[in-house]
């Protein structure tokens, strides 16, 4: 039966009793393929998803892409753990594990030199929110209002109601991206490097509020806990927004040397 | 060449794994793109994240606060620029008319 070989990152070579196991996709297990002082981080995939239209099928149910996305995730995360790594996107699949060996062999002077820039360094998220309170609340209010009232004053009451709630939104809004950018250009000073992602959903993520601004910046393992402090001290001078800290995370955000969106 | 053993530390200090927004934000958007034997193609994941992104973000409310990341997605304004064009033909046809009517409404 013929496998795939699914590769989560490439590192420098590591002990492997650290990453004794450690499973991947679908629960198979690691192991490592090498070239020079270069480790890919490689599992086997079973042939029934070694092709496109298989793993393409299963990325597109939610449910399944969570599931692969943690197993890839964790790969990487214990792998960073242990030894400077540079992750990989989702889903990199190759014949065999000669041709990831080809592939380290074609790209090893990318890797050394990305990997020369990673090493030691951690990535830290930081998000903000803004609460956007009493929405529905006024909503409620002119509702009760409308009990004798004639139905015309009812309606400009609530349309000034209306206008009342946007206006607050989007100062709460401005207050809030002002703040974010306040914050961000201070983090930005004690990190090596800075990325901006686009805001999440709130669906998605269960997070309190309306995410504004989401960032990841690359420090020296050893300051991440400062950057995180520094962010926390900021968005406490700042009541109208909260803050979120996340990681330290394998340098996936930095993986490309050059910003993409 | 253990560099640092909090890597895992602060999520698990945090009580929980990380949430499924980041992972994702992260597996998906982020990591070294490398062209595989077996192609998910970048596009192809690139709308699949598209999609998701849809379908978990209200699009009205989204608009309402002042999101509108995906008009400036390309692959997303892709289609736009022929209707942005139907749209303009549309509109300059009906300044022509009004431009006409003013001016025999001054006659």
């Amino acid at each position: 039966m013929s496998t795939a070989s699914y590769t989560y990152a490439v590192a420098r070579p590591f002990n492997p009793t650290q990453a004794a196991g450690l499973v991947g996709v679908d629960g198979a297990a690691i192991h490592l393929v090498r070239h020079q002082d270069l480790v890919a981080v490689v599992s086997p995939l079973a042939s029934a998803d070694a092709d496109e239209t298989a793993l393409r099928a299963r990325l597109e149910t939610l449910a399944e892409l969570e599931v692969i996305a943690r197993a890839h995730h964790r790969v990487v995360a214990a792998v960073a753990a242990c030894t400077p790594t540079l992750p990989f996107r989702l889903a990199t699949v190759h014949r065999t594990d000669d041709r990831v060996a080809q592939l380290l062999r074609r790209e090893y002077r990318r890797f050394r030199e990305t990997l020369d820039r990673l090493a030691g360094r951690v990535e830290v998220g930081v998000k903000i929110y803004v609460q956007h309170a009493g929405a529905s609340a006024g909503a409620m209010s002119v509702a009760e209002k409308t009990d004798g009232y004639g139905s015309a004053r009812a309606g400009r009451d609530y349309l000034r109601n209306r206008r009342e709630q946007r206006d607050r939104r989007q100062h709460a809004w401005r207050r809030a991206t002002t703040a974010a950018e306040q914050m961000d250009a201070v983090l930005a000073g004690l990190a090596v490097d800075h990325r901006q992602h686009r805001t999440q959903s709130a669906e998605l993520s269960a997070a309190p509020g309306e995410n504004v601004f989401n960032a990841a910046y690359l420090v020296d393992a050893g300051r991440a806990e400062e950057l995180a402090a520094r962010a926390q001290r900021l968005a406490a001078e700042n009541p109208h927004v909260t803050l979120e800290i996340t990681g330290p995370w394998p340098p996936y955000s930095f993986a490309d040397s050059e910003e993409r969106t | 060449m253990i560099e640092s053993d909090h890597m895992m530390e602060w999520h698990g200090r945090q009580g929980a794994s990380p949430n499924l927004a980041d992972i994702l934000e992260r597996v998906l958007d982020k990591g070294l793109i490398i062209a595989g034997d077996i192609k998910i193609n970048l596009l192809d994941i690139e709308l699949l994240t598209i999609k998701l992104r849809l379908l978990v973000a209200s699009v009205d409310k989204a608009k309402a606060m002042g999101i509108n990341w995906w008009e400036h997605d390309p692959a997303l304004s892709q289609p736009r620029p022929r209707q942005l064009a139907a749209e303009n033909t549309r509109l300059r046809k009906q300044i022509r008319a009004l431009q006409t009517a003013t001016v025999e409404a001054r006659r």
